[in-house]
């Protein structure tokens, strides 16, 4: 078992309205960018599911299956509208 | 060159930044806010981003067209913040020596705005209510093209 990773999550949009939050430091034992949104999902009742989202990693868009290291700035992007 | 802004676009000067002796065409697209939405009637809305992943992919897009297609000049603005009915949200300006290259370049531009940035919507109806396009459902099946 890897020790807990400190990840800063920053939320957007209807992520941001259903946490309440802009961002939140988070110490998890999520080996993967899924694994991580499934256990805020749990904890903050997101609607959403990972497979309708995409994910950023240092500001940079990621698979879902990277995994994690402490110091990371994750995003989840729900379906964007942009234009 | 690709950036956000909170203010209004001043439709003339980005026109005029695209601007060069060589430019035989110039066009322009510009997306504005419509007063209806899949029947619901929008009185305002307000556009989010996760600006440097924005910064960065619009950036990437702008310089994708420059390499696909011979243009002089290509420029891209986004609104982030409130906007009313009518106001532009998006501003596409491309110019090329011809006009092929130019409606070409311009369609890719606004396409794959609307494909790729991290930018959201949220519309607020005339009935009090609001919701983000394209969010409010488990299946993103509101799609607004």
């Amino acid at each position: 078992m890897k020790a807990p990773a400190r990840l800063l999550v920053r939320y957007f949009a209807i992520l941001r309205d259903q946490s309440g939050l802009a961002e939140e430091t988070v110490d998890s034992k999520a080996e993967t960018a899924r694994e991580l949104y499934a256990e805020l999902m749990a904890r903050h009742g997101f609607s959403l599911e990972a497979d309708y989202m995409k994910v950023a990693i240092n500001a940079e868009f990621a698979d879902w299956e990277s995994p994690l290291s402490s110091g990371d700035t994750v995003v989840f992007i729900p379906p964007t509208a942009g234009g | 060159m690709f950036a956000l802004t909170k203010e209004q676009i001043d439709e003339p000067a980005v026109v005029r930044s695209v601007e060069s002796s060589g430019a035989g065409a110039i066009v322009v697209f510009a997306g504005r806010v419509r007063d209806k939405n899949e029947g619901r009637t929008v009185n305002r809305l307000e556009y989010e981003a996760f600006e440097p992943l924005c910064l960065h992919e619009g950036m990437r897009i702008i310089a994708e067209a420059e390499g696909m297609f011979e243009i002089t000049a290509a420029r891209c603005l986004h609104r982030t913040g409130g906007l009313s009915v009518g106001e532009t949200a998006v501003l596409v300006a491309v110019a090329a020596g011809h006009r092929g290259p130019a409606f070409q370049a311009c369609s890719y531009i606004i396409d794959q705005v609307k494909a790729r940035l991290p930018i959201w919507k949220k519309e607020h109806y005339q009935d009090g209510t609001s919701g983000w396009v394209n969010c409010q459902s488990h299946t993103g099946a509101h799609c607004h093209k």
